[in-house]
């Protein structure tokens, strides 16, 4: 009933699972060579400093500047986890510590929901809801004269897609702290929030710098959800109700272009290989203290 | 307590409830306003039909082109990546298991493979499409899109197998059977619903991601009929839509935005249902 005999059989499939594997290992440096190369035209001809630093961005002349991409990129990033890491934090505090266990059989699937949505369909939520919302009633409440096409936008609908993802790492942490430390506490008079304050977020505290770091690196590298709402005007933001351009809309909005100017494609790929740099040092970093986490 | 203690007790719980509350408010929201603006801009003909002249000047046609390219795309990754990922959180739970070490690092490994943005795939398979003088078709997006899911689905499933207990695998072995059959035919059926799971998250996410085949699928009006022709898909269908100034044409995009939704609501859905009914398989402990 089968074509190969039983030994054969292992063999076959032994050989496929270490194939796979070293596939599947070596992906991250094949990605960091991949994109190396095609950048490395860039790299060769201006130094890297000159490349992250210099603000003018004009492909077709030979400028590129990709320093207004990166500020782009950094305040958003920075706002939208100045947005969401007090509200992950706090509800994460909340459902573990204060609600009963069927609570969280409501959280979950909402999480879960919020996760799955696209990040086309983010950007879609954005340009209805927040766009017009900062346009017409927060910027002429503060005074400000917007398009609501903004660094605020970007930032906003980023810190939303980014809360279920932070929200998950931080309730298994909150679930993973013994119930004995809390006790301890308590018996010894402190009131909740004290025991929350002192003991809890304490014990935590790495676990909790972890989550926030893999959410920065998540938010860092979004792309079509900030490019839908950001404005992509590369010039350097005066304050968050100024439109912007990040990294990733950079890729994105020009990939149609890049094959017409000389080096286009190696600046692109430069921006790309910028996010994946940024990307695995949030992620190495953030590993450590999860490990460090785990060690207590 | 003092009077202050007492505020600042309240105070942090108020700020509590007020996160969780908002947390599920905007989450109604974003449901509520895409079902509206998406449910009046939905028609059959946008569901059944491809893009006729003159669509994104708001004549007729639909995205039948973009709903079958993106199942296409999505199923097709999902294959590729499960033919891959399979073997591998096999291998690192059943040949690995005494070297905790080798099996901590290529976790590691694929926790930063997972981290790396969707965009940065994109761009690496487009650089290899130009190295190999390949097109933008569907083909191309598909190898992308499989690797963009390869470390989501690798590291769900090792999440279930990880949970297999030692004393299964030794009993396997002491019937006589192989480390292979062991892991193919022990391991796979005692975690069949996590691996339901682990695969229909893969599929929603490669249904939905934009930017790594917006380099590599391209964009067609046809309906895909080769590998190596480009093809449309649902993410960039609702992104180039809502970029036009034509109304009718936004609310296309509206209504294309409902379909993707739906179809990943459906799948989360889907894995839930599932993942209950092959629990009876399993073996308690």
């Amino acid at each position: 009933m089968y074509l190969l005999n039983r030994q054969q059989r292992h063999v076959v499939n032994y050989s496929w699972m270490i194939i796979s594997l070293l596939f599947v290992a070596f992906l991250p440096f094949l990605l960091f060579l991949g994109l190396y190369l095609k950048s490395f035209l860039l790299i060769h001809d201006y130094s890297i400093m000159d490349l992250i630093f210099s603000k003018e961005w004009r492909p077709a002349s030979g400028k590129f500047g990709f320093y207004p991409f990166i500020v782009g990129s950094v305040w958003v990033t920075i706002l939208a986890m100045l947005i969401s890491g007090p509200i992950c934090l706090l509800t994460a505090i909340y459902v573990t510590q204060y609600t009963r266990k069927h609570f969280l059989r409501i959280m979950h699937p909402a999480i879960d929901i919020l996760a799955g949505i696209p990040s086309v369909v983010y950007g879609l939520w954005g340009i209805l809801v927040i766009v017009p919302f900062i346009s017409k009633y927060l910027g002429p409440w503060l005074g400000v004269h917007t398009m609501g096409y903004s660094i605020l936008a970007a930032a906003f609908v980023l810190a939303i897609m980014i809360i279920p993802f932070i929200l998950n790492i931080l309730i298994e942490i909150f679930k993973a702290i013994p119930v004995e430390l809390k006790e301890a506490a308590l018996s010894l008079g402190a009131t909740p929030w004290q025991t929350i304050k002192h003991v809890l977020l304490r014990k935590a505290l790495p676990g909790i710098i972890a989550a926030f770091g893999f959410g920065l690196a998540r938010a860092f590298g979004e792309t079509m959800a900030v490019l839908m709402v950001v404005g992509n005007v590369v010039r350097l933001p005066k304050s968050v109700f100024d439109p912007g351009y990040t990294l990733p809309a950079l890729i994105a909005n020009n990939y149609g272009e890049m094959l017409s100017i000389p080096k286009y494609d190696s600046a692109l790929m430069f921006a790309a290989l910028l996010l994946l740099v940024v990307s695995l040092f949030f992620n190495l970093v953030m590993h450590f203290f999860i490990v460090k986490y785990n060690k207590y | 307590m003092k009077l202050s203690q007492k505020i600042e007790e309240k105070f942090f719980k108020i700020m509590m409830i007020f996160s969780t509350y908002f947390i599920l408010v905007v989450l109604t929201i974003i449901i509520y306003s895409i079902f509206e603006k998406g449910i009046k801009a939905m028609s059959w003909e946008i569901l059944t039909q491809i893009p006729k002249g003159g669509y994104y000047y708001g004549k007729g046609g639909g995205i039948l082109n973009a709903i079958l390219g993106s199942l296409a795309l999505a199923f097709g990754a999902t294959i590729l990546a499960f033919i891959i990922g399979l073997p591998v959180a096999l291998y690192i739970n059943v040949f690995l298991i005494r070297h905790k070490k080798l099996v901590d690092i290529i976790r590691f490994l694929l926790d930063l493979v997972w981290g790396i943005p969707s965009i940065v795939y994109g761009a690496f398979g487009f650089s290899l499409m130009i190295f190999f003088g390949l097109q933008t078709s569907l083909l191309a997006g598909i190898l992308t899109v499989t690797l963009f899911i390869l470390p989501i689905m690798i590291r769900s499933m090792d999440e279930i197998l990880r949970t297999v207990p030692i004393g299964l695998q030794e009993a396997a072995y002491s019937l006589g059977s192989n480390k292979s059959e062991t892991a193919f035919k022990i391991f796979v059926r005692q975690s069949v619903s996590g691996i339901i799971t682990a695969v229909l998250l893969s599929f929603g996410r490669a249904i939905g991601d934009a930017a790594s085949v917006l380099f590599t699928a391209g964009y067609t009006d046809n309906l895909p009929n080769s590998l190596l022709e480009p093809v449309a898909t649902l993410p960039l269908s609702i992104f180039f839509q809502l970029s036009s100034p034509v109304p009718e044409v936004q609310n296309r995009a509206y209504a294309s935005a409902l379909v993707l939704t739906v179809i990943i609501l459906l799948v989360s859905l889907f894995s839930r249902g599932l993942g209950k009914r092959y629990h009876k398989t399993k073996i308690n402990f």
